[in-house]
This record gives structure tokens, sequence and C-alpha cells, in this order.
């Protein structure tokens, strides 16, 4: 029973999602009910991992699911981008008349699936947890199933998730076939040669998770998927499923492979450096600020890799740095974004925001400081979460890395600029409607000033991310 | 510890730029006055500095030390004798620049006071950062204010001229932030005070110079990546032109002396010789462009990448006079290239044209205009008896100790700085008055006096009696230089052996 009492949060959050499906199902008119439920219940759920959370490693089940300071930290960061999702889609799901029981489900449904994966330490237990989280996203992606986009994106991303589950499982078969194990501590001792099928089961896996995070050349279904998707779910799609698989990452390419780590580092290289300027360039052209946070957020994730293929506890650390200052920012871009209402209508081109800054200038403020956050000028916190991931790979004398990678901030800049020059120096437009949720309002509030004063106390976070010691 | 001065001098205009977004007026006076008492007060308090500053030794003053990034990168600020004249310059311009946007900015005028007091803040800062990381978090962080400076205040063209210059300059400071990383792992710190003691490896300061210098350069701006200067001026309003010229360009030089001569003095002995064929281009070039340019501001854009270029010149001459002329001219171009760009601001709030052929005349409408746009072209030039001659004199002695013919090719560039300037004067002041239109414009109102007056007076001053500006560099200067040699014979004679 010990034991259990380690993953009560999982358990909690097994058994809300059943009594909420319960409650949904027996109660007429409860989707209000059931959404303010559902973030109660994922604080609690925060509550119990902080609870849990020590500096010892504990291990489960046959040491196939483990609790440590990572998986304490990411499921944190999870359980924050899905309480704020859910809190600040409730105006736009209402407007969107798809305001009904079954989101909050799914979204809990998809953080128990990423829970899952952030704790696990077993090819098995990491499927089980990623096709969860999977099933709930395709559903979620075509949620506003009247329209077609909507639809047609949460089919485009079932097809090619598939094909890229398929692909990561074959790879986890030849793992297990060429180590005789599917346990990550057991595969990374028994390994004592370097054998071509383990290098193939190893980048199988990694095309797999590729495209969970959207790296390039593994991306092509962002772009469709983000714009389809009802905005609140793009936020979720842009934020949350990406700390789980970044940790999914970590864990395999460091607990079993390490010493592998001259077969897979071009690898990590190569998906960093297509993605930072593949983001940077392919965005210049987009117009829709969905699309466009598509590839911004293909051309960070590129970032994250960068420091992740150092292969030292610093770079992890840095990798994971950079992944929350993201989840803040595209928070607060989302944020903005669901401002942009006007008569009960969302606006979500970069034309929509020409002159905001006249009519909205606590809004366009707000924006300006996350898009130049964005593209990582100092002081704001973008700036040290690039700050960050360039030391870990200058340590290892990377230079071409970071000069590229440096490189590639500026051509994003560029597109960064060009938001900014829309709201700032073009001609205003109608006003939109200034009756948001409280909710929304403090997201938007807390987000902007965490980046704007992140420069006061630059090592708090750093402080509480040193603890994870991977290696 | 003492009382933080300098944090508060970096401080004091962000606190009240605070002020000024949470009032709620958003076009009165009020603004504008929170906005030139916050300033004023800084520059008094810069002033008190310089009499508290001792300029008997060359040890960093004032300094301050705050753990920032943990066991990595420490906040540290001070001043030595150089930081402390372009604080002082900072301080001074900015008012004045507030008081100019009486005329100028028409529009959201809050969003324009604030922004040119958080650019205060951060200049300050770049000026007193004693950490590699510190400075380049000051260093680029202006980029945006300036940006939004020029693109939301500026000319018709301002939306190209702001992306120019962002991207222009960016692109030149993360090369910069590769090699600060860089140096932090070979030295294992970023405290300058301490990478002076320490020096860097040799092998890698060939590299890490060259990524110093392509943020520097650009940020100078030296040929061939100026480009985005006249670009950035001529749209930028008035009260930008200023700041971009007076205080702007001026991190750049002081960014040559404080790093690239203080840290790696064996690859600034080896790139010497590209520094002065670039700053010959640049005198020669800028200078014969200047003297084909219709758009007053553009002209004045043009004659401060030639006056950069005699910046450049005398600093990499590695003597004390050529240092002491640089930053003199340095000084000495802030205040004059400031002045001048009020000057064509006056007639350009009046008739709202920048094109030289508008003008013609201008000498019988508006006398005291005349009188003082004849101070300051002279000063341009480089006449005996203003702030201008000292700089230029000196760098040109520096560069005569260094290398005969550079001195020469660069003195042809005083004779076309005196054509272009004159000419200029000439076209738009005298002549006859042909433009009907120039009949019904008023002469300066008080404001513009008190700008324009105040601007001479130093001008004037220091061209007379430059006593103090020596005192307050000549330790930390020779210094320097001993550092450097002291540097280079470990070098050279550690490769001997």
């Amino acid at each position: 029973m010990n034991n259990l009492n380690i993953i009560s949060p999982e358990i909690f959050i097994s058994l809300s999602i059943m009594f909420l499906l319960i409650l949904g199902v027996f109660k007429k008119n409860s989707s209000s009910l059931v959404h303010n439920f559902s973030i109660g219940l994922l604080l609690i759920t925060g509550i119990l991992i902080l609870n849990n959370s020590s500096d010892s490693v504990v291990t489960l089940f046959e040491n196939s699911y483990v609790i440590d300071n990572l998986s304490s930290l990411m499921k944190i960061l999870t359980i924050i981008g899905g309480a704020f999702v859910l809190s600040i889609s409730t105006k736009y799901l209402k407007i969107s008349k798809i305001f009904l029981i079954e989101y909050p489900i799914l979204i809990l449904c998809s953080i128990l699936g990423m829970l899952v994966m952030i704790s696990s330490n077993d090819l098995m237990v990491f499927y089980i947890g990623l096709e969860l989280q999977s099933l709930a996203l395709y559903v979620l992606a075509s949620f506003n199933r009247d329209q077609l986009k909507s639809s047609e994106s949460g089919l485009k991303y079932f097809v090619l998730s598939a094909l890229s589950s398929g692909l990561l499982l074959y790879g986890c078969s030849l793992i297990y076939g060429f180590s005789g194990s599917t346990n990550f501590n057991v595969i990374g001792n028994t390994m004592n040669s370097t054998h071509y099928g383990l290098t193939f089961g190893i980048v199988f896996i990694l095309v797999g998770l590729a495209f969970k995070i959207s790296a390039v050349p593994f991306h092509m279904w962002a772009p469709d998927v983000y714009e389809g998707s009802p905005t609140s779910v793009t936020l979720f799609f842009a934020i949350v499923p990406k700390v789980a698989a970044l940790t999914v990452f970590i864990r395999f390419l460091y607990v079993p492979f390490l010493n592998m780590i001259d077969q897979w580092q071009p690898i990590i290289i190569f998906l960093s450096i297509a993605s930072m300027i593949f983001g940077a360039i392919a965005a210049i052209g987009q117009n829709n600020l969905k699309r466009l946070v598509a590839y911004s957020s293909i051309s960070h994730i590129g970032y994250a890799l960068a420091s992740l293929s150092v292969g030292t506890n610093e770079g992890i650390q840095a990798s994971i740095v950079y992944i929350s200052i993201y989840l803040v920012m595209n928070l607060g871009l989302f944020s903005c974004l669901l401002m942009m209402r006007r008569n009960n209508q969302y606006f979500e081109t970069i034309d929509d925001l020409s002159g905001l800054s006249k009519n909205h200038p606590v809004l366009s403020l707000s924006l300006l400081v996350i898009l130049f956050s964005l593209a990582g000028i100092p002081p704001l916190a973008g700036f040290f979460a690039k700050f960050y991931v360039f030391k870990s790979v200058i340590e290892q004398s990377m230079y071409f890395l970071a000069i590229v990678g440096l490189l590639s901030t500026v051509i994003a800049a560029f597109y960064y600029l060009k938001i900014i020059k829309v709201i700032y120096f073009d001609e205003e437009k109608e006003k939109y409607d200034t009756n948001h949720s409280i909710s929304l309002r403090i997201s938007l509030a807390l987000s902007t000033l965490l980046i704007l004063l992140y420069f006061i106390f630059p090592s708090k976070l750093v402080e509480i991310v040193s603890r994870i010691n991977i290696i | 510890m003492n009382f933080p001065i300098l944090s508060s001098l970096i401080l004091l205009p962000t606190i009240g730029a605070l002020f000024l977004l949470f009032s709620k007026d958003k076009n009165s006076n009020t603004g504008k006055y929170v906005a030139l008492f916050t300033s004023f007060v800084n520059f008094l308090i810069s002033i008190y500095l310089w009499y508290l500053f001792d300029p008997s030794t060359s040890s960093f003053q004032f300094v301050e030390n705050r753990e920032w990034l943990k066991g990595f990168v420490n906040y540290k600020v001070g001043i030595d004798g150089i930081s402390i004249l372009f604080i002082i310059l900072t301080t001074f311009i900015t008012p004045l620049c507030i008081i100019s946007v009486n005329n100028t900015i028409k529009i959201r005028l809050r969003d324009f006071l604030i922004a040119i007091l958080v650019m205060e803040s951060l200049m300050i800062g770049v000026f007193s950062s004693l950490d590699l990381v510190v400075f380049y978090l000051f260093f680029e962080a202006g980029l945006i204010p300036m940006f939004l400076i020029i693109g939301i205040w500026g000319g018709s063209r301002r939306v190209y001229s702001a992306f120019k210059f962002f991207l222009y300059t960016l692109l030149g400071s993360v090369l910069m932030l590769v090699a600060i990383i860089s140096i932090y792992w070979i030295a294992g710190t970023t405290d300058i005070v301490q990478l002076y003691e320490l020096g860097i490896d040799a092998k890698y300061q060939n590299l890490l110079w060259l990524a110093f210098f392509s943020s520097f350069a650009v940020k100078t701006p030296m040929w061939p990546v100026h480009t985005w200067l006249p670009d950035a001026h001529v749209e930028a309003p008035t009260a930008g032109s200023v700041l971009l010229a007076a205080i702007l360009l001026k991190m750049a030089g002081y960014g040559f002396i404080r790093f690239s001569l203080g840290l790696f003095p064996l690859a600034s002995e080896l790139f010497t010789p590209l520094v002065y064929s670039l700053s010959l281009i640049a005198i020669i070039y800028a200078s014969l462009v200047a003297l084909m340019q219709e758009d007053m501001k553009r002209l004045i854009a043009y004659s401060s990448v030639a006056h950069m270029g005699f910046v450049t010149l005398g600093i990499f001459t590695i003597t004390q006079q050529g240092i002491e002329g640089s930053i003199i001219q340095m000084i000495s171009h802030g205040l004059v290239s400031a002045a001048l760009f009020l000057c064509v601001g006056v007639v350009y709030d009046r008739m709202h044209s920048r094109l030289i052929k508008t003008y013609g005349g201008l000498v019988s409408v508006m006398p005291k205009y005349a009188i003082l746009f004849m101070l300051f072209t002279l000063a341009a030039l480089g006449l005996p008896g203003t702030s201008g001659f000292i700089g230029e004199f000196l760098v040109l002695m520096g560069a005569f100790k260094d290398n005969f013919l550079v001195a020469v090719i660069a003195s042809f560039g005083v004779i076309f700085g005196a054509a272009y300037m004159l000419w200029l004067y000439r076209r738009v002041v005298f002549g006859k008055l042909i433009n009907k239109d120039l009949l019904k414009i008023p002469d300066l109102d008080n404001s513009e006096k008190f700008i324009l007056w105040s601007l001479a007076i130093p001008v004037l001053f220091f061209g007379f009696y430059p006593e103090p500006l020596f005192n307050t560099i000549e330790v930390s200067i020779k210094n320097l230089i001993e550092i450097y040699n002291f540097n280079l014979n470990m070098y050279t004679s550690g490769v001997q052996k």
C-alpha cells in the first residue's frame, strides 16, 4: 500500500475522470459544473504531487515507474499548464458553442497520460502513457466538429500520429530484441556492445518522439492542426504535450543510452538546427497567428533540443528552464489571442491586430513584452531561456550549433517584429470587446509580469531546476 | 557599503517612466514635467557623482556588487574616468530631448517620454556595468525603446528604418553573446575587473575579438555596415535622432575601449590595420557621400559616420593622445551632432521639409538661428576654440605617432568635413531667399533657444578649456595602455618561449 501512496496523484486523477463522467452523464446541463470541478481536481492533483515530491528517487512496479525531481517538476508544469488552459477557455468555448462536458474530461485524460509518460521508466509504460494522451488529443483537435477545419485537423493529426506511433513501437521492439528488456535501467546496464539493431531502435523511437514535439522534419502536422483546432485546444497543444514529450526525451536519451551519445547526438543536433532554422524562416510568411505560433513553437523546440544534445546535466537543466519559460510565454500569447473578440467572433490573423495599441494600450503592451521575450531580447525572460541553453552548448565547445541558433534568433526576430509593427505602427481598426473573464486577465497579467520581472530574480527557477540530476 | 549611487542613477528614470505609465492623462503637460524633473534630478546626481569622483586613481569607483545569476554572474557596476563622462553626456542630453518634444511629438507624448526615460536608464547601465553579461543585457535592451521610437514617431519610411536598425544591430550582437559565453568558459568569469587581471588565452583572442567587433562595428557604425544609420536617423523624430547620435553611437566606441583593447590586446594589435583601413574608408567615403546629400538629416548622419571613423582610428592608435582624442571626439560629437539634429528639427517643424533646396536665405528671417547653427557647423568641422577641434587634433596626433600615411589620409577627412558642412550652411542659411513660405516662419522660441544654448556653452567651454575632461580620463587611459602593453609583452614573450 505504501507504494500506491506515491502514485496517488495518478490514481486521484483517474478517479476524478470517472467521477466527472458520471456526473456529466447523469446531471443535465452540467457543463460548467464539470468544468469548474475539473480545475479544482487538477489543482488538488498538483498539491498531491507537491506533497509526494522529495529529493530521493523512488521506483515502483519492478522499476518501471519512477518518481524523482524531474518527474515532480514536469508534472507540476503539466498541471499548471492544464489548469490555466481550462480556466481561460471557458468563454471561448461558450461562444464557439462547444462548451461540453467532454472537453475538460478529455483534457484530464490526456494529462493523466502525460503524467504516466513523465514518470515512465520502461518502454511499455511510456507507450501506454503516450497513447492515452494522444487519443485524447485527437478528439480535442476535432472538438469543433461542425467546422470543416477542425475535423480535418483532428483526422490529419490522428493519421500522422498513428504512423509515428507505429514507428515508435517498432523501435521499442527492436530495442527489446537486442537488449532483452524494456526497462530503461536494465537496457542501460546490459548493453555492452553497440549493436546496429539498437541504433536503429533509437532512431525509430527518436522519430516518433520528434513527431510528438513537432521537430523538423516531422513537423508537417503542426501548422494545420494548430490552425484548425479550437484556439483553447491549440494553446493546450502548444505547451502541455511538449513538456511531457521533452521529459521522455530526457529520460530515454540519458538513462539507457547515455553511453551511446555519439550515436544519437548528431541526430538531436540535426533536429535542433533544422527546427530552429525552418521554424524561423517558415513563420515569416504566415498571416494566421495560430499558424505562426505553430512555426514559432517548432523553432523554440529546436532550442530546447539544442541543449539536450550536449549530454550534460547543465544541458538538461537548461532545456527544462527553456520549456518552463516557453510555457509562460505561450500562455501569455494565447491569453492575448483569446482577447481578440468582437461581437462574439474571434479574430486570429495578424492584420486583425492592426493599430491595437491605440485602443487597447495594456493589451498591446503585454503583447509587446511577450513578443520581444519570444524573440529573446534582454532583459525579458526569453533571453535568459536562450542564454542558459547557449551557455550549456558552448560549454561543450559546440560553437557551430550556438552560432546557427543565435543567427536563427535574428531571423525569428523579424516576424515577431512584424507583429509588433502591426500593433504599434499601423492604423487602428475597430475596438475589441473588453468584457473578458477574470481568469483570462489574471493569466495575461501573471505571465506578462513573470516575463518582465524575471531578470530581478533570475536564479529562482534555476535553483529549482538544478535539483534535477539525471546523469 | 555606501549609498548605491550608480544603481539609483540607473533606476531613477525607469521609476519616472513607471510613474508616467500609471498616470491617467495621456497628452497633458504634467507627464512632461514629471519626465523633465526625473531626468534633471538624474543629471544633478551625475554631476554630484563627477564631483565625488577621484580622478587620481585608475581603479573602478562606486562599485556595487550583488549576486544575480547564482554562482555565475554578479550584478556589478562601477565607473572609472572613461565611463563617467559618457554617463554625464547621457544625463545631460536626455533632459534636452525631453524639452525638445514640445514641438516635435504630436501623438502619444506620454509613450514617447516613457521610451526616452527607459532608454536613459539602459544607456547609463551600459556605461557603468562591469560585467560582460550585465553589459550585454543593457546593450541589447536598448533596441526595444529605440525600435519603438523610430517606428511610432518616425517619418514616412519609418517601418523600413526601424526594422533595418533592429535587425542589423541584433545580428551584430548575437555573435558577441557567443563570445561572452565563451569567455565565461575560457576564463571562468565574466567580471571585467578580474578579466583584466587574468587575461584571455592567446589562441582564443582573435575569434573573440572579431565577435565583439561585429557587434561594435554595427553600432559604431563602421563602413560597410553603416547603412542602417542614415535610414534610422532620417526617419527618427528629432529627439530620437539626438538620442541615437549623441548616446547610442557612443556605446560602441566605449565598448572598443573597454573590451576590445582591455580584454584582447593581442588581437587588437593584429587587427589594427583592419580597423585603420575601415576607419579611413569611413572618413573619406562618408564625407564624400555627405557632400552629395540633399536631405539635411541624411547629410548629418553621414557626417556622424565620418566622425566615428576618427573615433575608431584614435582608439586603435593605442596612444595616450589617440584614445584621449577619441573620447573627447565622442563627447564633442555627442553635443554637436545632437545640436545639429535639433537645428534641423527646428526648421523641419516650421517647414516640414528636410530637403536642403527648400531653404536658403534663412539668415534674414531667423538671425538667432543662423548664429547658433553657425557655431555648431564650425564645431562639427573642428574649428579651434570648439570641442570638435580638440578631439580631431588629438586623434590625428596619435595617428601621426603610429602611422604617418594613415594620419595624412585622415587629415583629408578634416578638409572634406569642412567642405560639406560649410556648403550645407551656405545653402541653408545664406543665399537668396527664394522660397516665399520661408518669410512667414518665426525665429527660435524660448525653449529652442534654451536647448541650443545649453549645448553651445559646453562646446565652447571645452573648446577653450578642456582641462576638466583631461583630468578625468587621463589616469584611466594611462592605466588602460599600461595593462595593454603589459599583457602584450606577456603574450609575446610567452610565445617566444
